[in-house]
């Protein structure tokens, strides 16, 4: 029997891991100094948190690890976590509901159902800001965001906005049934906004919307007037929006407008912004204002943002420190060979004890007669000493060295 | 190794047969009372052929087992639906054997969207169930997978049921209203994807397809028929009703004559008409006939308050659902029967303990194949059978042995089948019989003592056997 892991699955090894803590910890460093407190949520959730009506598409739904639970004789399923707000949102309306404004972030995996080799686990990092409704909250997220993508290293990274509230007011007004409507709606949350770019064609004015891109939203606050008159129902959707890149330019932030790429969840419902590295999305955002009453935890607005972490071993460009210098303690005598090692840990230093006979970069090595002899390795100098605070010292010395 | 092709029994069988004949294939045995399953056909003498309960067919196909299948698009579907990237490819809709699934509900439309308590739907079909409900966007939804009489349970049971029928007509002959078209069926050849690039079974392919009509019809998912809004009424019982459930199939006879012997006397048990709602002479007392295998997950949900099942799927249920509140209230000690472990005469394997050695030196998972799947799952852990498989099944298990599965989880009444197909007993599991079962959960106070009632009434029953 050949041993292997799952289709989708991916192991980390000590190098992948050592790559994924720094990723993690500057995302973590971030979020904690804009004042951000970690949460965890489980793994399994019931099914229903996701499928309630504003959640997530069925395509997504279509892709969830659903199974029974062993005590599932009711027939309701639970799931693996496919995303990460969702659960947050939860976590805040079940236990910290009241407790006003709340800045909360996470590292978890999610998990998706994926044909082929594709991963089916993914990592990410997500902040979710819950209690505020304004531009500034928005802001304060996408430009948490870049920051993060700056310490990351992240060259030419591309912030993309657009708008829930935008793209619904134009699904309205192309009076489609409700199954045409839903289904447009679900091809723009998968990414695909072709069917919406055709639909939309028939109606001037809105088509010239939608095929807008670039860096300023000039055109929308120049045609704010006349959008306003051909659709009425985009007014405070556009204001918002417009509110929100104010501030963005204000605070010198480059983005980019993209309104037809909505790609992202159901439940966002003003402000979508995406982080992309050339075609590659590393992230991304919005605001969604409904969720949190949805589940019963009262008329509280929220958003948040998420980093893509696996995405980002790839592309991310920081050095990792130099491992730390390893200590192998060797010696006959384990009472003492375990007391050294002991001590040496104590003082900062990663103290191995020696089980093959083999070298290290500095061996110490305890004899019988209780004396001491420090080897290193690269220098092949030998140093004798005669107690551990001696060695100790000795090893701060050359590490400040 | 020879090529090899599933085909249906039951309802398809028929006109399988047809068709074979038609395409000159001249079998020895194709036939509904045939006992072997392993029809020979002259025009491909070389050509293994297997005769499957229909719905194994798609998933001996998916493994690999088989090249070639012929099956309901219905069940090919509810494959495809929850794996869909199966190595079934469909090559050709065979136009017999149409049908229709529908998805039902007892009030003439619903709302789907409805919030608040899980909205419940029966089924043969439990994955297309569940596409349907995160399709239609159902807030929260409970799947009962159930191994048949699924036009039984709205609107007490469940709000609605997911049924094959040939027309509405039928749907509407059970009392309930089809709200959606969910699926067009007919006939379909499939093949596995890798045996289809590896070998070449075109002769056998053009000979059925040869000789079925051509006449073009594609058959797929219709859109579903917009859902209006009228609210499920579901009728209520007083608090004090006792909802008993009795089996259907072959185990009537036996519990009628039970029942008769305990003087409760029902009308209409067993049907002649397929009546699911026999009428029983105790005041307070509904009853309802569905299949024993769906009685203990119907009396863990509160469905029903007292069921007369077998052992053996109170046994498959706790395996499942370790927790369940499901108890035996009273052996009936009717329908003795042994659930054992069974492998081929020809393998090298005695008992139990002899498994973990056997398939610690094998390369593939070790098959067990059963209509028990949750006692076979929990056999294969308690027994460490490290890398195995466990294949589901819907009746004629012992056929599965040696070539489909390597060991079989059956009941058998006094083993001479599984003699007969040359096969031997490693392991008792253990005796089942049929019993009553009942909730642990707390009851009011007149409803225990109806319950009590009918209790002691079997009871007495039994003890005068």
């Amino acid at each position: 029997m050949k041993i292997q892991r799952c289709k989708g699955m991916r192991d980390m090894s000590p190098v992948d891991m050592a790559m994924f803590h720094r990723l993690e910890g500057i995302c973590r460093d971030c979020f904690i100094k804009w004042g951000y407190r970690e949460v965890r949520t489980p793994t399994i959730e019931y099914l229903h948190l996701f499928t309630s009506a504003g959640t997530l598409t069925p395509t997504m739904l279509g892709k969830v690890y659903s199974f029974l639970d062993w005590d599932g004789w009711s027939g309701e399923r639970v799931v693996l976590r496919p995303d990460g707000t969702i659960p947050v949102a939860r976590l805040y309306t079940e236990t910290m509901s009241g407790q006003g404004l709340a800045r909360l972030f996470y590292a978890a995996n999610m998990f998706t159902f994926e044909i082929g080799d594709k991963n089916r686990e993914r990592w990410q990092c997500g902040a979710e800001l819950i209690g505020a409704g304004s531009a500034i909250a928005d802001v304060e997220l996408m430009a948490l965001s870049m920051e993060i993508a700056n310490k990351l290293g992240l060259k030419d990274v591309e912030l993309r906005l657009s708008h829930a509230g935008i793209l619904k007011a134009l699904l309205a007004k192309l009076k489609l049934n409700p199954e045409e409507r839903q289904k447009i709606l679900d091809s723009i949350l998968d990414g695909d906004t072709t069917i919406l770019a055709k639909a939309s064609r028939s109606i001037p004015g809105l088509s010239d919307l939608l095929s807008i891109k670039g860096q300023s939203p000039g055109f929308l606050r120049e045609n704010r007037a006349a959008l306003c008159r051909a659709l009425p129902e985009i007014k405070p959707s556009l204001d918002d929006f417009l509110d929100t890149t104010a501030v963005l330019e204000s605070l010198d932030i480059k983005f980019d407008t993209n309104i037809a790429s909505g790609a992202g969840f159901e439940y966002y419902t003003g402000v979508i912004f995406q982080l992309f590295m050339g075609k590659e999305k590393i992230g991304g955002g919005g605001r969604y204002d409904a969720l949190i009453p949805s589940m019963g935890g009262g008329d509280v607005p929220a958003s948040g943002f998420a980093i893509y972490l696996d995405r980002l071993i790839k592309l991310a460009k920081i050095k990792l420190p130099p491992p730390a210098e390893k200590i192998l303690v060797k010696g006959s005598n384990a009472i003492v060979v375990f007391k050294i090692a002991s001590a040496l840990r104590n003082s900062g230093f990663i103290a191995e004890i020696d089980l093959d006979g083999k070298s290290a970069d500095w061996t110490l090595e305890v004899k019988n007669d209780g004396t001491l002899s420090l080897t290193n390795k690269a220098k092949s100098r030998r140093t004798e000493v005669r107690s551990v605070p001696e060695v100790i010292r000795f090893l701060e010395v050359q590490r400040a060295a | 190794m020879p090529l090899k092709i599933a085909l249906p029994k039951g309802r398809l069988l028929r006109k399988t047969a047809a068709l074979l004949q038609k395409a000159d294939w001249r079998l020895d045995e194709y036939h509904s009372s045939m006992g072997f399953y392993r029809p020979k056909s002259a025009k491909f003498p070389d050509l293994l052929m297997r005769v499957f309960h229909e719905k194994d067919i798609p998933i001996q196909i998916a493994m690999g087992n088989y090249d070639l299948g012929i099956c309901g698009l219905d069940w090919i579907e509810e494959l495809l639906v929850k794996y869909p990237s199966s190595d079934v490819v469909k090559v050709s809709d065979l136009q017999y054997g149409q049908s229709s699934l529908y998805m039902t509900s007892a009030s003439k439309s619903m709302d789907l969207r409805q919030n608040g308590s899980p909205l419940r739907i029966a089924s043969e079909y439990p994955n297309l169930a569940e596409a349907f409900a995160l399709k239609h966007r159902l807030s929260r939804f409970s799947i009962f997978p159930v191994w048949g009489a699924a036009e039984a349970y709205p609107p007490e049971n469940a709000e609605m049921a997911l049924l094959a029928a040939e027309d509405t007509a039928e749907i509407m002959s059970y009392g309930l209203s089809p709200v959606s078209l969910v699926l067009d069926s007919s006939t379909f050849l499939i093949v596995n994807r890798n045996s289809r690039a590896k070998r070449d079974f075109d002769k056998i392919v053009a000979s059925i397809v040869d000789a079925a009509p051509d006449i073009a019809k594609s058959a797929g998912e219709k859109k579903a028929t917009a859902a209006g809004k009228i609210t499920v009424s579901t009728p209520k019982y007083y608090p004090d009703t006792v909802r008993l459930a009795l089996p259907d199939g072959h185990q009537q006879q036996q519990t009628v004559e039970l029942l008769n012997k305990a003087d409760i006397r029902i009308e209409g048990y067993p049907s002649t008409d397929g009546e699911r709602r026999p009428k029983i002479a105790l005041e307070g007392v509904v009853v309802k006939v569905i299949r024993p295998q769906d009685m203990p997950l119907q009396v863990a949900n509160g469905n029903f308050d007292l069921a007369i099942t077998g052992r053996d799927w109170v046994t498959d249920h706790l395996a499942q659902f370790p927790s369940s509140p499901v108890k035996e209230v009273l052996d009936l000690k009717l329908r003795k029967v042994r659930l054992v472990a069974v492998v081929s005469q020809n393998l090298s394997v005695n008992d139990s303990a002899d498994l973990q050695g056997f398939v610690g030196g094998r390369a593939e998972p070790f098959r067990l194949a059963s209509e028990y799947v949750n006692i076979a799952d929990k056999f294969a852990r308690e027994n460490h059978l490290g890398h195995y498989r466990v294949i589901p099944t819907w009746g004629a298990t012992e056929a599965f042995l040696p070539d489909d599965a390597d060991l079989l989880i059956e009941n058998t009444e006094t083993g001479r089948t599984i003699a007969r197909h040359n096969l031997k007993i490693i392991e008792t599991l253990f005796e089942s019989t049929a019993c009553l079962i009942g909730n642990t959960g707390t009851v009011s106070a007149g409803k225990r003592q109806r319950m009590d009632y009918i209790v002691e009434r079997l009871r007495t029953a039994v003890g005068d056997n």
